[in-house]
């Protein structure tokens, strides 16, 4: 079930567009915004509200990686792994991020804290190796650096 | 015709293809995956890749996608150069980067296309040493198998299944080198055209389930081009056997019908040869028992008192083929012949081949529906009688919008996502005048649901807004009113409109109402087309034979001495009282059938005959077309072909004429030398040579000397198969033969169907010397100017009672194809359909229990309400296993049965 918030703010963009697919990703991402995540239940809840199938929503759903279709940690955090960043070191902050979280690519803490996903270029290639945790942009990665924001973020090692 | 080079030479090709297209038609080996010849090009996969140079001084040149590349006058391509070869190389070898590389356990292997290009590009050893993605299959119910990890992402299972055969329960999903094509969740693959991506599918993602329980490499299957028995539209089929059982249906290609797919009902109805419910003994009724009968002689030494001298009647067939019914015809002479099928049906049968007859030109092949422009749909529910003809109507649908979009925006109507683009896939003009929902809808400009009689008067007012000459209806809803004008608009905008009606609503004025609108658009100078589903694959042949109505057999069944019913279940056509009535005053049954049915259980004498497969013979679509098929099996003794048991009937006899013949080719002669009509067949049958057969097998068919030796070394001699073109055989002809005797599609190097192109002189074109079957009507050359006159008025109230309407189910209507395992799972609970208005008046709800009471028939089922139904209705649905034969039409009661649950609580 859409809850009332989120059915007033879908409703205020299908005003100005023609329901279908095509609304999907506005749709979908009203609904991540206010659950982090959009689970099998909220597909098909999205695609009764658009007119369209389950498997047409799921389709742009699953085709955007910042759609979550698992649920996700607190914080997620987007490792650019683009050639740029690759080339600046990213293979070193990677395994850095991996070791100190204890996670891998696609995973989330134990506590919920952290989800670590790729992501392909920040549009900070000029300071890799870069990140994105929320809003918010990290550049010239180092191992230092890491440490410092996943501890700002709630991390005790 | 324009002139292209290909590594320098020169060629003639047609304009308007791609380069793709061209390199195929002109015999070269150019490797592809997402092209297909009926769903055009994408440039999805990048495997096509070709240089393409700007003159014969221009030694760089360029890679373009050929299926992407217009071919155009002049223009110079490399398909040889080192650069292409290595790009297409590294193509296939990114895309099988992921690929399990498991062909030793893959249904696919052996042919393959994934494994025919990769050889034909060289890409033979593997460096990916990474992890492979892998996948989480799904289970899509019993048609269809899937493993996805085989996947190289060539998106034609989607552009199949979404975009031409318009299904929605399938999808592609996720991104990169995670794509994941099926359902949004494990589930039963609904559309009726799933099957077709065993075929379309160049991988072993989409696999035959049913191949799957008895399972042969296609190089060990034994083939033989078939034709589907499973509707009137007569699909092409190539069926495959081993050691005498039948494995599997495969779409065969023709050029007319069904082109390059067929549906699910046709390829997998083939599993009612392999039911329990086959017959396979002779059984003859004694004393108050049952008695097996072995042999051959057994049956003939029962056989001859009981026909001795005797006289009998004989029912024939619409599922059996023009031989078997001709045979029986034969026997027991026209005027003792009855069809057996419903009254109302032999009318309209009659009545459709009378029309067909006046003006054959009138009847569009399905090729040409694919090509109309404006198409109105009176009655019929196609999606469930004839699923290839709304195939064709969707494509016809569809593709109007792109044929006059195309040329405003230069584009060739290859161009398959530009043309979505142009078209937002809108469709066309199209039309449906139902009593209910169908599965066009979606597709639909307007749509009407109203009575059968409201259809038909619809129809007349249409034909006579159309031309004035024709009869008015008389006066018409101001609703039906505004239908009729803005559908004539549309008809009359048209170059090609299509008319198809047909016999499932059992309405002869729906029939000649369409009729009429057809010759008034004749009359207004559109190339109008006129179509009629039939209700079996032979009604168009049984009916050109001729013969007497069902029910006068049953005034006749007590003055003889018997009936003989070929390959027909009696309650299919009789109320459960009538059928009772009719075997019931029968002093001789002699039953011959595929089937066990209530008929061949109460039978005196039971035969079991060879099914489709297991025969050769003739029938007729309907449009009017004879096509052959031929047997996959050699003849097994103890299933012999219906028409030579009442052969050998016909010798017993005394006084018998004498005999037709000892082979389906001299049976087909001999029908074609008495009956005029007939006299097509004979350049159907004709074959030149009997020493140079076609081979059934392969010539890589494997255990040919192997597979007796446990009972003697010695190799047996292959089973003879006279008259036909075809050998039971692994040598003969393998070279050109007429496209319509092709067993299968195998061409060096190219394993999988996507040979059918080496047997095209342009692909997607005719086979070559097709020969797509005989239109047995000619053309008379005079136009059918008059009219038929307005038949009925419309009756308004039937008093508190319901009129009969016939539903259908593509899977459950069809007798044979019903019985078979994976069909049968899809079979809807027999059920007895109202409308909402007069569930909410009778106070019931889905699935309550309801009796319907007819005067000759009386039943109780659970309810299904469907709300598209026009209230005063009631949907029976048609020859549903555990549904009686209600006459359509037929003013029954309607009573709710009390739902004992609820008293309990
Ligand atoms: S499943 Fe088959 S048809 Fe579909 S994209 Fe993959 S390889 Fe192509
Ligand atoms: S449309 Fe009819 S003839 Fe064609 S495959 Fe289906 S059932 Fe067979
Ligand atoms: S490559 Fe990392 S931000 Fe662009
Ligand atoms: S066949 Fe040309 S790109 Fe796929």
């Amino acid at each position: 079930m859409l809850s009332e918030l989120e059915k007033n703010e879908i409703g205020e963009v299908l005003a100005h567009a023609l329901p279908g697919q095509d609304m999907s990703i506005d749709v979908l991402a009203i609904v991540q915004k206010h659950r982090g995540w959009i689970s099998d239940e909220a597909v098909i809840d999205i695609s009764a509200c658009l007119g369209t199938t389950p498997s047409n929503v799921d389709s742009v759903a699953s085709f955007y990686n910042l759609i979550y279709r698992k649920p996700v940690g607190d914080h997620v955090i987007l490792l650019c792994d683009s050639i740029s960043c690759w080339v600046m070191g990213y293979p070193t902050i990677r395994g850095h991020i991996e070791k100190r979280l204890g996670i891998t690519f696609g995973r989330t803490t134990a506590d919920n804290r952290f989800t670590l996903l790729p992501v392909a270029c920040l549009g900070a290639c000029d300071l890799g190796p870069a990140m994105m945790i929320g809003e918010t942009l990290f550049t010239k990665l180092d191992e230092e650096k890491i440490d410092h924001i996943l501890k700002e973020h709630g991390w005790q090692p | 015709m324009i002139t292209i080079y290909i590594d320098n030479q020169p060629h003639q090709i047609r304009e308007g293809q791609n380069l793709l297209a061209a390199c195929l038609s002109l015999g070269f080996d150019l490797p592809y995956f997402c092209w297909h010849p009926a769903m055009h090009s994408v440039g999805a996969c990048r495997q096509c890749a070709v240089k393409q140079f700007k003159d014969e001084n221009d030694q760089r040149g360029k890679i373009v996608m050929a299926c992407m590349t217009p071919a155009t006058e002049g223009v110079r391509i490399s398909i040889d150069d080192p650069e292409a070869r290595a790009f297409r190389s590294t193509v296939i070898e990114w895309l099988m980067v992921n690929h399990p590389h498991d062909c030793p356990v893959c249904d696919e292997g052996g042919e393959c296309h994934l494994q025919d290009m990769t050889v034909m590009t060289g890409h033979n050893y593997r460096r990916f040493r990474f992890k492979k993605r892998t996948h989480v299959n799904q289970n899509l119910g019993p048609f269809v198998n899937h493993e996805m990890n085989r996947c190289i992402q060539c998106y034609r299972c989607v552009r199949f299944y979404r975009d031409y055969a318009g299904g929605l329960d399938f999808n592609v999903f996720g991104a990169h080198d995670s794509v994941y094509f099926g359902r949004q969740t494990s589930g039963i693959l609904e559309g009726e055209f799933s099957g077709n991506l065993v075929e379309v599918c160049p991988t072993g993602v989409f696999t035959d389930k049913t191949f799957k329980k008895h399972y042969t490499r296609k190089w060990d299957l034994a083939t033989a081009p078939s034709v589907c028995i499973h509707c009137s539209v007569g699909c092409n089929i190539i069926i495959g056997a081993r050691y005498g059982r039948i494995r599997r249906v495969l779409n065969r290609f023709n050029s007319q019908i069904n082109g390059y797919f067929i549906c699910d009902r046709g390829r997998y109805g083939y599993e009612h040869i392999l039911s329990e419910k086959r017959l396979h003994g002779s059984r003859i009724r004694e004393n108050g028992g049952h008695k097996e009968l072995r042999t051959n002689e057994e049956i003939l030494r029962h056989l001859t008192p009981l026909i001795d001298g005797k006289r009998f009647i004989g029912v024939g067939s619409p599922r059996a083929t023009l031989e078997s019914n001709f045979a029986l015809q034969t026997l027991v002479g026209t005027e003792n012949f009855f069809h057996g099928v419903p009254d109302r049906d032999h009318a309209l049968v009659e009545r459709v081949i009378s029309i067909t007859k006046m003006d054959p030109t009138l009847t569009p092949s399905l090729d040409q529906v694919k090509n109309c422009d404006a198409i109105l749909i009176l009655g019929e529910d196609i999606s469930e009688t004839a699923p290839m003809l709304a195939l064709a109507v969707r494509r016809a649908v569809m593709d109007e919008p792109r044929r006059h979009l195309a040329p405003k925006y230069q584009l060739p109507l290859w161009q398959d996502q530009a043309l979505q683009e142009v078209t937002q896939n809108k469709p066309g003009p199209l039309f449906l005048a139902t009593i209910g929902k169908t599965r066009l809808d979606n597709l639909a400009t307007h749509r009407l649901s109203a009575h059968p009689e409201e259809l038909s008067h619809f129809g007349f007012a249409l034909a006579h807004a159309i031309d004035p000459a024709a009869p008015d209806a008389g006066e018409t809803s101001a609703e039906m009113e505004s239908c009729v004008k803005s559908i004539k608009e549309a008809l009359l905008a048209a170059r090609n409109p299509l008319l198809i009606s047909g016999t499932g609503l059992g309405h002869a004025a729906l029939i000649e109402a369409a009729a009429n609108i057809a010759r008034a658009l004749r009359h207004q100078g559109k190339n109008a087309y006129l179509d009629f589903v039939l209700p079996h694959c032979n009604s168009m042949g049984l009916g050109l034979l001729g013969g007497r109505p069902l029910s006068h057999a049953l005034e006749m069944v007590s003055q003889v001495d018997g009936i003989i019913i070929l390959e027909n279940e009696i309650s299919r056509s009789f109320s459960s009282s009538r059928t009772n009535q009719f075997l019931g005053a029968a002093k001789t049954i002699i039953n011959l059938d595929i089937m066990q049915t209530p008929t061949s259980d109460i039978a005196t004498l039971s035969i079991p005959v060879a099914s489709y497969a297991e025969s050769e013979g003739t029938l007729v679509n309907q449009e009017g077309r004879a096509q052959r098929f031929y047997r996959v099996v050699p003849e097994n003794p103890n299933l012999r072909e219906s028409w030579s048991w009442l052969v050998e009937m016909m010798a017993l006899i005394k006084n018998q004429p004498e005999r037709l013949g000892k082979t389906p080719h001299e049976i087909t002669t001999k029908l074609a030398q008495v009956n005029p009509i007939f006299a097509p067949l004979l350049s159907l049958v004709s074959w030149g040579s009997e020493t140079q057969k076609i081979p059934r097998e392969s010539h890589r068919a494997s255990g040919r000397t192997a597979m007796t030796a446990d009972i003697s070394v010695h190799e047996p001699k292959p089973a003879d198969d006279p008259g036909s073109p075809l050998a039971f055989s692994m040598e003969g002809c393998h070279g050109d033969v007429p496209g319509n005797l092709l067993p299968r599609y195998w061409s060096p190097g190219w394993n999988s169907v996507q040979s059918l192109a080496k047997f095209q002189d342009e692909v997607g074109g005719p086979l070559r010397q097709e020969n797509p079957g005989r239109r047995l009507f000619e053309s008379t050359g005079n136009p059918i100017k008059n009219y038929f006159a307005v038949s009925e008025k419309i009756k308004k109230n039937n008093h508190g009672r319901w009129q009969v309407v016939p539903l259908y189910h593509v899977f459950g209507s069809d007798e044979l194809s019903a019985a078979g395992a994976a069909i049968s799972e899809r079979i809807p609970d027999p059920y007895i359909a109202i409308s909402a208005k007069d569930a909410a008046q009778l106070n019931l709800l889905e699935n309550s229990r309801i009796r319907l009471i007819a005067d000759r028939e009386q039943f109780e089922r659970p309810v299904k309400i469907i709300s598209s139904l026009p209230a005063g209705l009631v949907g029976v649905p048609m020859g549903l296993p555990g549904m009686p034969y209600v006459e359509p039409g037929t003013i029954v009661d309607l009573i709710a049965i009390p739902d004992h649950r609820d008293n309990e609580k």
